[in-house]
């Protein structure tokens, strides 16, 4: 599950580790996180920032494979593995026209669909004395869904044929190396500490959400088209 | 207004408005119809070298004549009317049948730096000046085709991330790191003199100046889509 609690002007999304460690991505989670973006939306004010951080060693393992493979038979493991990924679209959609600012703090691992959620945020910080951001899926034999491939194009750039396409577990200082990441941390509430100062550095610019979402929507065409985000017609404040 | 004049095999295109050289539609008119000129009268071994006198390169579209309209929706039209001219001139730069270098000598803010940035070349003086996108400052969002030239021509995420969405002033040396800027120089002279000195290595070359433009159009797909730029047949010398 995930809490959401406000600190100063800095939203502070966690996931949080009471049933599950590891922030698997299921039905449950990705509800509560597509919740607590829904509730942002309407409170998003012109400074405000959000930053998304996890409990423990992982910021987030991917998607729950154990529920989609306890189910009953092959056909509905892959509905239900489809019911994830069609989740996950949608908090992306959300993360992406998110009127503020947004930063993930990676206090442990990040796979798969994990590393996903965190590169949908504008700025990643990462913890350097563990952790790794790693794409299993070549290594698993499994191809992606077409938003995976999407954002790793958008956030990656040259880098995501070595993570994408070479299953490669990248630590914090490659990851800073290869543009994916913004700063390296020694601990995990050091990290945490950055972000809060980027995200409040962030909310004292008073950026107008609207037109905050609508560049940020303008910078990656491609991720959006895949999200079916649309651009709005011009807002303004001049 | 500019003026155009030719040095050798280098033209070299001015940009003289007010002093900030702010993209009102006269100067906009007076871009279009040099670049138009250029287009018809270019030959193997021509060159454009696009700088401007003072503190400015440019400071994008003149908001303040927007703003001096009788009220915000009469504003609101002459911005509109702004941002649509100036796309044939990105669109006669990009397909221009020649090298381009712009020369910055001082800032480019906004359509200011759109327009160093369509150039192949950018060359800039590292004692003054800083390229700055404020869209996000200002609460504006970005016309379609900024951002699609900004996304052909910055191809580091992070350094897309932290001009469009972060409103960062960029100096010289870091806009060299970030892959924006060719060369910094020590002052607008010696970017002017550099600027000349590549303008005539490129000139040499005597390259085809209807091949280099379908080449360079190839390597910007997306930019041409939203610039109404089409491929052309091949054409070849051989």
């Amino acid at each position: 599950m995930c809490t959401l609690e406000k600190r100063g002007s800095v939203f502070v999304l966690t996931l949080t580790s009471e049933n599950d460690e590891q922030h698997r991505l299921n039905p449950a989670l990705l509800s509560s996180l597509l919740a607590a973006l829904s509730q942002l939306n309407s409170q998003a004010t012109a400074s405000s920032a959000l930053i998304t951080a996890a409990h423990g060693r992982f910021f987030c393992n991917g998607f729950d494979f154990r529920w989609a493979q306890a189910a009953a038979d092959q056909p509905s493991a892959r509905r239900r593995l489809r019911r994830m990924s069609d989740s996950l679209r949608a908090v992306l959609a959300a993360l992406l026209s998110l009127p503020m600012p947004t930063v993930a703090a990676l206090s442990g691992h990040a796979a798969a669909a994990g590393t996903v959620l965190a590169l949908a945020h504008d700025y990643v910080l990462m913890r350097s004395d563990r952790g790794v951001i790693y794409m299993p899926e070549v290594d698993l034999g499994i191809t992606l869904p077409d938003y995976f491939a999407a954002v790793a194009t958008a956030k990656m750039a040259a880098a995501r044929r070595d993570v994408v396409l070479g299953g490669r577990k990248v630590r914090a200082v490659e990851a800073v190396a290869m543009g994916i990441v913004q700063s390296a941390h020694d601990s995990a509430e050091g990290t945490v500490e950055a972000a809060m100062r980027l995200g409040e550095e962030l909310a004292q610019r008073e950026w107008v959400g609207d037109a905050y979402a609508e560049i940020r929507k303008t910078l990656y065409p491609q991720f959006c088209a895949t999200l079916g985000l649309t651009p709005k017609a011009i807002v303004s404040k001049i | 207004m500019c003026s155009l004049e030719k040095r050798g095999n280098v033209w070299v295109l001015s940009i003289a408005g007010d002093g900030q050289n702010r993209l009102s539609p006269t100067l906009i008119d007076s871009l279009l119809s040099a670049l138009t000129r250029l287009t018809t009268q270019a030959t193997p071994g021509s060159v454009l070298l696009t700088t401007a006198h003072g503190k400015f390169f440019s400071n994008g579209f003149d908001l303040a004549w927007a703003q001096s309209a009788a009220s915000p929706s009469a504003a609101l039209l002459r911005l509109e009317s702004m941002v649509a001219s100036l796309k044939p001139v990105v669109a006669a730069l990009i397909a221009l049948p020649m090298p381009t270098i712009a020369a910055v000598n001082g800032h480019a803010s906004a359509a200011g730096l759109l327009l160093a940035l369509s150039h192949d070349y950018v060359l800039m003086r590292s004692d003054y000046g800083v390229l700055y996108m404020p869209e996000v400052n200002i609460g504006l969002p970005m016309p379609d085709y900024f951002a699609a030239v900004m996304r052909s021509k910055i191809r580091s995420a992070a350094a897309l991330r932290d001009l469009m969405l972060g409103g960062a002033k960029v100096r010289a040396a870091e806009a060299v790191k970030m892959g924006m800027v060719e060369s910094a120089h020590d002052s607008a002279e010696s970017t002017v003199e550099a600027a000349m000195r590549l303008g005539e290595r490129l000139a040499q070359r005597k390259w085809l100046g209807e091949v280099y433009a379908e080449i360079r159009k190839s390597l910007y797909p997306d930019a041409c889509i939203v610039l109404g730029l089409t491929q052309k047949p091949i054409v070849s010398k051989i």
